[in-house]
């Protein structure tokens, strides 16, 4: 079966040919209607489209966006705030900086949609601190905005304000946790909170009720209240609704961003088809399909099992479809959409040190099983890739990887140690051979890692 | 504090965009280290008596997120992304190819010879699909294999020389 076309709805003008950031070209192409039309709508009604969409975040988690904005705390009489989580710090994922560089007032447009029906009345968006170019694309964009009286007070003369700014991160990955991220933006060290009590719907931004949501899914909302949520519905697979953006990266003939209708492609169409298979001369060995943390899998190995419907299923990698669901099924995550490729010519004890090496370098250091157990993962894989391995460091890397996951305030000791367990899981007889042969294992032609 | 005036104006234009003074810690520290190339003690004081904090409240940021330094770089900054895309597709050999450009070791705290450029292995700059990529400054590099990154060593070096000849008398 040959891949389907492409579905482009986030990323419709996106390198189109003249194309460009600025609002004339936005409003030319039908721009801020959405929004006209939803200034004159109930906002419980826009919520209650979101939530009937079923659109899963487009962050990393795939909780459903309309369930988180259920459960914000409506009642306080605190200020309600939006964090547009920019941060995109996930290895593998590239997807929203494209959107912020080269269609950023789709992303205000959905923006100021979200806050309306949420009664936002101030939003941040909390950009990487690599993203220079685009926090300056953003803040321009934001400008236009307010000139034509799309952001800012008595928005579109409904008697509705509400502003946006831009908050630029400085480099730390944790920033993409939303808690680590609530905390940065109120000036502190980004170290995730305890949930519960710190429900973000409940007790996030200055102990204000918070949403954070992820670019994608914001500018998903926008598509969502344009189309209705139930035509949403039918777009994708159920469970899994709308597009998904993959970025995919490594080793492919043609590494890039595509969308599809969520679960109606497979991995093998995915990268034999539409990224044009792999290197010359070279198999597929291993991917990792939603950002670095996801677990990898590996070509050749098979998973059977019952859906949630009760079909049978006998997949190899290359069929598996690429929704949430399934790869939740397989022992992996879709996760941020990040497709991380690694051909035959990769040494997976350097693969491993690789990603080691910078989860120690972005564990924030608050709960004590992440900050030492990414640290001495790191230490040990990287003296397996050197050839100072001992004959017992193949059990100890495991030991430590699974004494991490469960025991921290934060997703990151899981992000850490899912990598460890899934290669030595898939390829442990790589890590056996240690230390007999560190470095000269590395395959003639293969690239160095680490 | 001996800040350009733009610098101290965008500053009072972004303290009141947020409710809490602390929050502008971070939007602050930016527009001192482009101002300044880096964050003196002398800064965090500044900062800190600015958002009517305490001089440890704005240290703790400096040395917990990683874009901010307390010494000052070379000329040109050269941040080479090493996470896997971008090592897959050859990324060391790019940093490689730039330590030996410019006789230097990358390392935050490292100042090739001629005081030109800081290089630094980084982590992911988030551009995946078009690794190697490199961030000269504040611009983005796709693609740099050892043979792009041999020619924008050699434009770093040309744009250094151009400067030099126009400030001799």
């Amino acid at each position: 079966m040959s891949a389907p076309e492409q579905r482009r709805l986030i990323f419709q003008h996106i390198d189109e040919p003249g194309y460009t950031n600025d609002i004339a070209c936005y409003l030319r192409n039908g721009g801020y209607e959405v929004l006209k039309k939803s200034i004159g709508r109930k906002p419980e009604d826009l919520i209650a489209e979101v939530k009937k969409s079923g659109v899963r975040g487009r962050g990393g988690a795939g909780f459903p966006c309309g369930v988180k904005w259920g459960l914000v705390d409506r009642k306080s009489g605190k200020p309600i705030y939006l964090i547009v989580n920019a941060d995109e710090s996930e290895p593998g994922t590239f997807k929203d900086r494209y959107i912020m560089h080269q269609d950023p007032h789709q992303l205000i447009e959905g923006i100021m949609i979200s806050c309306f029906a949420n009664n936002v009345k101030q939003a941040y968006i909390y950009i990487r601190g690599e993203f220079p170019h685009g926090a300056r694309i953003l803040e321009t964009a934001i400008a236009e905005a307010r000139e034509q009286n799309f952001v800012g007070p008595d928005v579109l003369g409904s008697g509705y304000s509400c502003e946006i700014y831009v908050h630029r991160g400085a480099g730390a990955y944790i920033c993409g946790e939303e808690t680590g991220l609530i905390e940065s933006l109120e000036g502190k060290r980004a170290y995730p909170r305890i949930k519960p009590p710190y429900f973000p719907a409940v007790l996030g931004l200055y102990q204000c009720p918070t949403i954070v949501n992820n670019v994608e899914t914001l500018c998903h909302v926008k598509h969502i209240v344009d189309m209705g949520g139930d035509a949403y519905t039918k777009i994708g697979t159920p469970n899994n609704t709308g597009t998904r953006i993959f970025c995919v990266s490594g080793h492919v003939q043609r590494p890039g961003y595509y969308e599809f209708e969520t679960g109606k492609i497979t991995m093998g169409q995915l990268l034999n088809e539409v990224c044009g298979g792999p290197l010359p001369g070279r198999k597929f060995k291993a991917v990792i399909p939603g950002g670095s943390s996801a677990k990898i899998l590996k070509f050749g190995e098979r998973f059977k099992g019952k859906t949630r419907a009760g079909e049978e299923y006998d997949w190899g990698v290359e069929d598996v479809p690429m929704d949430f669901d399934s790869l939740g099924m397989i022992g992996t995550m879709g996760g941020s959409g990040g497709v991380i490729v690694m051909d035959d010519s990769v040494n997976m004890v350097e693969a491993l040190a690789n990603i080691n090496a910078f989860y120690a370098h972005e564990s924030c250091g608050q709960c004590t099983p992440c900050r030492e157990g990414s640290l001495w993962m790191k230490k040990i894989t990287s003296r397996m890739v050197h050839g100072e391995a001992r004959v017992e460091d193949g059990a100890l890397l495991k030991s430590v990887a699974d004494q991490i996951p469960g025991r921290t305030i934060c997703a990151f000791g899981e992000a850490c140690s899912w990598p460890t367990q899934s290669f030595l899981a898939k390829f442990g007889d790589e890590f056996t051979q240690y230390p007999a042969a560190p470095k000269s294992l590395r395959p003639n032609g293969a690239t160095e890692l680490i | 504090m001996n800040l350009k005036p733009d610098t101290l104006k965008r500053i009072d234009e972004v303290i009141p965009h947020y409710p809490s003074k602390r929050s502008a810690t971070l939007p602050l520290l930016h527009l001192i280290q482009e101002d300044a190339g880096y964050i003196s003690p002398e800064a965090i004081e500044w900062i800190a008596a600015k958002l009517e904090l305490e001089p440890i409240n704005v240290y703790e940021l400096v040395t917990f997120y990683p874009m901010f330094r307390q010494q000052p770089i070379g000329r040109r900054h050269i941040k080479v992304c090493r996470t896997l895309s971008c090592a897959l597709m050859g990324g060391y050999k790019t940093c490689a190819t730039f330590e030996k450009e410019f006789n230097t070791r990358a390392g935050p705290g490292e100042i090739s010879p001629d005081g030109e450029v800081t290089v630094e292995f980084v982590e992911c700059l988030a551009s995946c699909g078009t690794a190697p990529v490199v961030m000269i400054d504040d611009e983005l590099h796709e693609k740099v294999d050892a043979a792009k990154a041999k020619q924008l060593s050699d434009q770093i070096k040309a744009e250094a020389g151009q400067k030099k000849g126009a400030s001799r008398p």
